[in-house]
């Protein structure tokens, strides 16, 4: 398994690098140097020569890919690529165009992100399980027809209008909860309320129907049959052995995003006033930031393989028959 | 962690028992509202709160409260007049010419070589403390400091010297600092210019200088020390307006001690720079500074002595805002302000009474205004019922529709185009724009001068008559004139004699998202009445300011924010020599005529006297008949105030104006409760048809399991 892992861990090189060299290309295909100086600038009295010091201080006055003045590898050290890249394989993301340190906003805003990202996953995904297997439990039944209502109606709703109902109705007519808002430490909890319900009711139609297909497939198979027959009640097989065995696709939807949890919830953030990552990359290509841009992508590609090896080393856990060569 | 998060369900669980009139939905901390708090927000994070290079209205809105410069604009005077506040009196200006003889009286502005202003400082104004004027910290850090807030440092203060003052306008000068106005000034402060490329060079060739010893290893020819209170500037040619530049956050002091300090790398890592952590001479000092959460503006301590005004007009006066006249500012102990990116969860909060202020979007519009029948704006009576107050102003803005003066089409100066641009002056109902797209928030514009600022006429006298008559009232013409006009153009009936078919005129815009969809077509229209179809280019920012710059767009929508309250800092705008595709200004329509050339030349370098007046009225008369611009709207700005937040004014001049702001604290927490008081029921009514639902449910689990097999 190690030799796979570090198999895994060497590809990621390479995907890195591609995906590095298609974020350069789309960024500066839509914004060239002098555009992100004058976006920085501002639009009052900026002058060329304004322009241009901006950026021969940020290395923005190179080549973008290929340096003409310069020989052999300086022709292709001596450019914004090359040097704006570098960097970033050994995790040191630099001096955002805007001057801050991303490492540090990054590690600021990562934790409100993550306050609200994993309790929503956590009770998001518990609830999903056992509406999903309730589901299953009572299928043919009224119940399950209503239950079926009830998911279709979920995923019919806007997320967005989750988010407006829910602060007016919980926030402002029951006034339970504050509207928006956040605070570090134990101040958090009575902020992060209102998302995380509305986080997992706005998911509860989507994942419960999402669920309920797997184990209705697995509760289709034979050793289902067979358990029946030797007489095991219908709850001690749903949450004995159907859960158990459609472990797997449930480990693949979830180990996958866990690492990209910090990454956090755009609109979510962007409504509830929290301070998290979620808007970081929207506001970075709006300001054409492009040490932020670069960064954020560079970083989520990476989460994500890493997340997708998570996934591959988990199925060896729930499965015994799964082995990594 | 399990046990945190214990500690935090039984919090809000005991809370949400035991006191069912406690606020649950209080958006603030506990204990954060001792002493009088203005509770406000911002919907972006600044770009910069340094003063050297912030210029929008939203980092004046931080740092025009921890920062001063050495004048301000009285608070309850219109039309706007600037008093000193870091000066003790305002400037002596001293003329000289070419040989350096100095003029006496009020020369003309073609005698003057240079302007001299000798300013003095007001003596020990301190500024707020501090940890930077501790010398000792520049070099290390103490170990046992953990990083969370520089006031854990231990802070210092010092008094204030004309040395701070130079500093700052060297800092403008630095290619390093990338001030906004050092091209501006550049053209203005005597050896601003030199000074720049003397930076440049030590930065290239004495890497080893910091960047304090750096400025302070070279002076600027036009910035001298006079004594300890005294220093001058001197600046090419005359040029009233720059005092209103020293108004300016720009200007303000600032001590070196601040440079040196956040030059430390331990502060730059963790994002403690002097563009996030201002330290000035203000009323309040920028206590908390966590730009993706709140910033919180505590009362400076060292403040200076300075009272609330005691004259007003009587308008203003029997408004209240005279009640605290004489008291000593700031009238307020904090100001927090909250990250509320989006308008309707800051809607709720302010009619839950946790925003003091707030402006009037248009999904709230309808649910806070109300127009009589003779048209005067009013509240609804849901707002008049919670006590909330409405406050209305034109602001110094201008909002407007311009050609191309370089066009071959709609651009240049013959009676032909002007013609066919007058008659799409006229077809372009501006009134209309206003009703459909600003709730009716605006004022159609008559020329390029606001409403308030010297040279704006109102009433008969001050309309365009180029595109209204007056009928009690500016009456816009009828389509029909602009039909007449559109035959003299050459396109009768809006038919291009090259084509035959209708006249195509082409419009840029970055407008693309779909809001902007009924914005274009409601153009489209105004044009179709003249048989001319509008095409719309649609592109992004970068494209759009591209083709500005290389002077390809036809028609474009552009605004303009005052500066000053200066005629010059609007004229300018249509100025030949600041033409935006041959000299890179901004003269976006690159109109150039020599005869406006001439007069702004000889009216920018005056005072407010009727003879600048009557050389503005030649001006706003030649634009008028060129018509480069479709003159637009002047929006109107609504602010809605709860009771207890006094003293608002509509300044638009002013940016330090929250120490003027007073609250009532008592009666915020009385209106707080009476909104807020939490509704338990429907959480009962939920658990009872949850309950409810487990008697079914139970009986299908009972039959389930009791079924036989087949």
């Amino acid at each position: 398994m190690i030799n796979y892992i570090l198999r895994r861990l060497l590809y990621v090189l390479p995907v890195l690098l591609g995906v590095n060299i298609l974020t350069f290309v789309l960024f500066f295909v839509v914004n060239s140097p002098d555009d992100m100086a004058r976006m920085q600038l501002g639009d009052k009295h900026v002058s060329q020569a304004a322009v241009n010091n901006w950026k021969q201080q940020r290395g923005y006055d190179l080549p973008l890919i290929w340096n003409q003045q310069e020989n052999g590898m300086q022709a292709i050290k001596k450019t914004i690529f090359f040097e704006k890249s570098v960097g970033l394989f050994v995790f040191d993301l630099g001096i955002s165009d805007n001057g801050r340190d991303i490492v540090a906003d990054i590690s600021q805003r990562m934790w409100p992100s993550l306050a609200i990202a994993i309790p929503s996953l956590i009770f998001g995904v518990l609830a999903n399980i056992t509406f999903a297997l309730l589901l299953i439990f009572y299928r043919g039944s009224y119940l399950e027809f209503g239950g079926l209502f009830v998911c279709i109606t979920l995923m019919s709703i806007s997320g967005l209008f989750y988010i407006i109902a829910g602060q007016f109705l919980i926030g402002k007519l029951l006034a339970l909860t504050p509207i928006s808002g956040y605070a570090p430490g134990i101040e958090a909890f009575k902020f992060i309320i209102l998302p995380v319900v509305i986080g997992v009711v706005s998911g509860l139609g989507s994942g419960a129907r999402w669920y309920r297909t797997l184990f209705l497939e697995e509760a289709a198979k034979d050793y289902v049959r067979t358990a029946k027959a030797k007489g095991l009640s219908e709850l001690q097989l749903l949450f004995k052995h159907v859960l158990k065995n459609a472990m797997v696709p449930i480990l693949t939807g979830i180990v996958v995003i866990l690492p990209l949890l910090f990454m956090g919830s755009l609109i979510t953030e962007s409504f509830f006033g929290i301070p998290g990552l979620g808007s970081y990359t929207i506001d970075a290509i709006s300001s054409q930031d492009f040490a932020i841009v670069r960064s954020m992508v560079f970083l989520g590609s990476f989460l994500y393989i890493i997340g997708l090896l998570l996934t591959d080393i988990s199925y060896t856990l729930v499965d015994p028959r799964v082995r990594l060569n | 962690m399990k046990g945190l998060l214990k500690t935090a369900i039984s919090l809000w669980l005991s809370s949400l028992a035991a006191c069912s009139d406690v606020a649950l939905n209080n958006p603030y901390v506990h204990n954060e509202d001792q002493g009088k708090v203005i509770y406000s927000s911002f919907s972006e994070r600044p770009k910069h709160l340094d003063p050297a290079k912030a210029y929008s209205s939203n980092e004046y809105g931080i740092i025009a409260q921890v920062y001063e410069s050495l004048f301000q604009y009285q608070y309850l005077k219109k039309p706007y007049q600037l008093e000193p506040l870091l000066a003790s009196s305002m400037p002596t200006v001293s003329y000289f010419d070419a040989h350096g003889v100095q003029l006496s009286g009020q020369p003309s502005a073609s005698n003057v070589a240079y302007s001299e202003y000798v300013l003095t400082i007001k003596d020990n104004i301190q500024f707020q403390p501090h940890p930077s004027f501790n010398v000792g910290l520049h070099k290390r850090l103490p170990d046992e400091w953990d990083g969370d807030s520089l006031y854990t440092l231990p802070l210092s203060s010092r008094v204030l010297t004309v040395d701070d003052f130079i500093y700052q306008i060297k800092r403008l000068a630095d290619p390093q600092t990338q001030s906004p106005i050092a091209g501006l000034m550049s053209n203005y402060i005597v050896g601003f210019k030199e000074f720049s490329k003397t930076q440049v060079a030590l930065i290239d060739n004495k890497p080893q200088l910091d960047k304090v010893q750096r400025l302070q290893s070279t002076s600027m020819l036009g910035v001298k020390k006079i004594n300890s209170t005294q220093f001058s500037i001197r600046i090419k040619g005359k040029y009233p307006q720059f005092i209103n530049w020293l108004a300016m956050p720009f200007f303000s002091p600032m001590p070196w001690e601040a440079d040196a300090f956040y030059s430390n790398p331990v502060l730059i890592s963790k994002n403690i720079t002097l563009d996030w952590f201002p330290v000035g001479t203000g009323p309040y000092f920028l206590a908390e500074n966590n730009p993706n959460r709140r910033m919180v503006l505590s009362k400076n301590p060292n403040f200076h002595v300075e009272y609330y005004p005691s004259e007003a007009s009587e308008q203003l006066a029997t408004k209240g805002l005279l009640k605290d006249a004489g008291k000593r500012l700031p009238l307020t102990d904090k100001v927090i302000f909250s990250l509320e990116k989006e308008s309707i969860p800051y809607w709720n909060k302010f009619l839950q009474g946790y925003y003091d202020a707030s402006g009037i979007s248009s999904d709230s519009f309808d649910q806070a205004v109300s127009f009589s029948p003779r048209g005067e704006v009013g509240l609804t009576n849901s707002m008049l019922e919670r006590g909330i107050g409405l406050q209305t102003a034109v602001t110094t803005t201008s909002f407007y529709l311009g050609f191309n003066m370089l066009d071959e089409v709609v651009g240049g100066y013959s009676k032909k185009t002007k013609k066919l641009r007058h008659a799409i002056s006229i077809a372009v109902d501006y009134e209309e724009y206003i009703s459909i797209f600003q709730n009716g928030r605006g004022v159609a514009a008559q020329g390029i001068i606001p409403p308030e600022i010297f040279g704006h006429i109102e009433g008969e006298q001050g309309i365009n008559t180029r595109v209204y008559r007056w009928q009690n009232g500016p009456q816009r013409r009828s389509i029909d004139e602009a039909k007449k006009h559109l035959v003299d153009a050459g396109y009768a009936n809006g038919i291009d004699p090259a084509t035959g078919e209708s006249l195509v005129l082409y419009f840029d815009t970055m407008d693309s998202g779909p809001d902007s969809k009924a914005r274009l077509n409601w153009l489209r229209k105004q044009l179709d009445k003249l048989n001319i179809e509008l095409v719309v280019r649609a592109t992004d920012y970068n494209r759009f300011q591209q083709k500005m710059r290389s002077g390809n767009a036809q028609l474009y929508m552009w605004g303009w924010n005052a500066d000053y309250p200066d005629p010059e800092n609007f004229m300018f705008l249509l100025y030949g020599k600041n033409s935006k595709a041959l000299h890179g200004g901004e003269n976006a329509s690159n109109y150039k005529n020599p005869r406006f050339d001439a007069l702004f030349e000889r009216m920018s370098s005056m005072e407010n006297t009727p003879e600048r007046q009557k050389i503005i009225n030649k001006m706003v008369g030649i634009v008028r008949e060129d018509a480069p611009w479709l003159w637009g709207f002047h929006p109107k700005a609504f602010s809605l105030y709860h009771a207890w937040y006094t003293n608002a004014n509509p300044n638009l001049m002013a940016n330090n104006s929250t120490k003027y702001i007073n609250i009532d604290p008592a009666l915020r927490r009385a209106y707080q409760a009476k909104w807020n008081k939490p509704v338990y029921w429907p959480l009962l009514l939920i658990g009872l048809v949850l309950l409810l639902l487990l008697l079914p449910a139970y009986r299908i689990y009972r039959r389930i399991e009791n079924a036989k097999a087949l």
